[in-house]
């Protein structure tokens, strides 16, 4: 059992629960994934496999990712991430892990890299109040007082000032899977997605259990 | 076919009649009561027309008990049962929100005369 799956994000649209109420969600293609390499406490220290996105594209890659990916017998991957595994488990390097590992249902967390905003000012970024436009006021965007000069003399660590804003690793949380389709390496989730359009993404179980003997994974089957 | 496609496909209609802003149309709205479902009767004038695909969603205005109520639906939701078009409108913009602002005698629209 794998804790996941990598995909890329497709675009969002809306469907309808029984009730006729507008669900929004957003289509992933998820994988197929192949399984390259298996970490194992005796050799690496941690259990883990380690997925490739299989792409139509040919990619270009370096002698030592080619040669890396042998071993899997892929020719070419998008992107290679590692992902828990339960302990006891048979599986191969080589072996494809596609969408049915999710279930209409489950609830999934994703990680993405969230749409980048540029260098972005206190409002933007730490939703700061600002001051007055008009009426002679002579503050409008500006941060304010960062600190005090008696005391505390100097700035506090973690202080929210303008900076980079977005174009990092995000993660959407506790999404409800709706749909899971093996043949199209569809999924179908509630809600949005950090990132842009064809933007990747990592699709992973909710209270993964590395432990196979908890009935987590008797309940996936 | 991309995906996002496929996805809106399943819940596409096809057997939605061929009405325009202005039309009177009746809804047939399916109303859930716990176990019970019964079919409500929306009737009044199509204002607007807005978004594509599974996402496109129309307005109807009527006036009741001299009231104007204004209904959005989703043109594909289930809980439409059927769609009639009673008449089509004559008008000559794409959203009809000046007929909020209007009562009575002005707020009626024409008939569009068929053409053979």
């Amino acid at each position: 059992m794998v804790e996941g799956m990598i995909g890329k994000k497709i675009g969002m649209t809306q469907t309808f629960d029984e009730n006729g109420n507008v669900i929004p969600v957003t289509v992933i293609k998820a994988g197929p994934c192949r399984i390259v390499q298996i970490k194992t406490r005796e050799k690496d220290g941690y259990d883990a496999v380690q997925l490739g996105l299989e792409d139509e594209k040919e990619r270009k890659l370096t002698k030592p990712a080619a040669g890396h990916l042998k071993k899997a017998e892929m020719p070419s991957s998008a992107l290679l991430r590692e992902f828990r595994r339960s302990e006891n488990d048979e599986l191969v390097e080589g072996a494809q892990i596609l969408v049915d590992i999710f279930a209409p249902g489950d609830k999934v967390d994703i990680v993405g890299t969230s749409k980048g905003k540029g260098f972005a000012g206190v409002i933007k970024r730490w939703g700061f109040k600002g001051g007055k436009k008009t009426h002679g006021s002579m503050f409008h965007r500006a941060p304010g007082s960062i600190g005090q000069s008696a005391y505390p003399s100097h700035v506090f660590k973690g202080r929210k000032m303008p900076g980079q804003m977005g174009d990092k690793r995000a993660t959407a949380k506790k999404l409800q899977v709706i749909q899971a389709d093996k043949e199209k390496n569809l999924l179908v989730v509630k809600g949005s997605v950090p990132g842009g359009k064809n933007g990747f993404v990592l699709v992973k179980k909710v209270n993964f259990k590395v432990d196979a003997e908890k009935p987590a994974s008797a309940q996936e089957e | 076919m991309n995906l996002v496609e496929m996805v809106e496909k399943d819940n596409i209609k096809s057997d939605i009649p061929d009405f325009q802003i202005g039309d009177t149309i009746k809804v047939h709205v399916v109303i859930r009561e716990g176990e019970k479902e019964r079919i409500q009767i929306f009737r009044g004038d199509v204002i607007a027309r807005k978004g594509s695909s599974v996402e496109e969603t129309f307005t109807v205005r009527k006036i009741s008990f001299g009231i104007g109520v204004e209904r959005i639906f989703p043109l594909h939701s289930k809980m439409i049962r059927t769609i009639e078009v009673i008449r089509h409108g004559k008008v000559r913009r794409a959203k009809l929100y000046y007929l909020r602002n209007l009562r009575g005698k002005a707020a009626r629209l024409k008939e569009k005369k068929k053409k053979n």
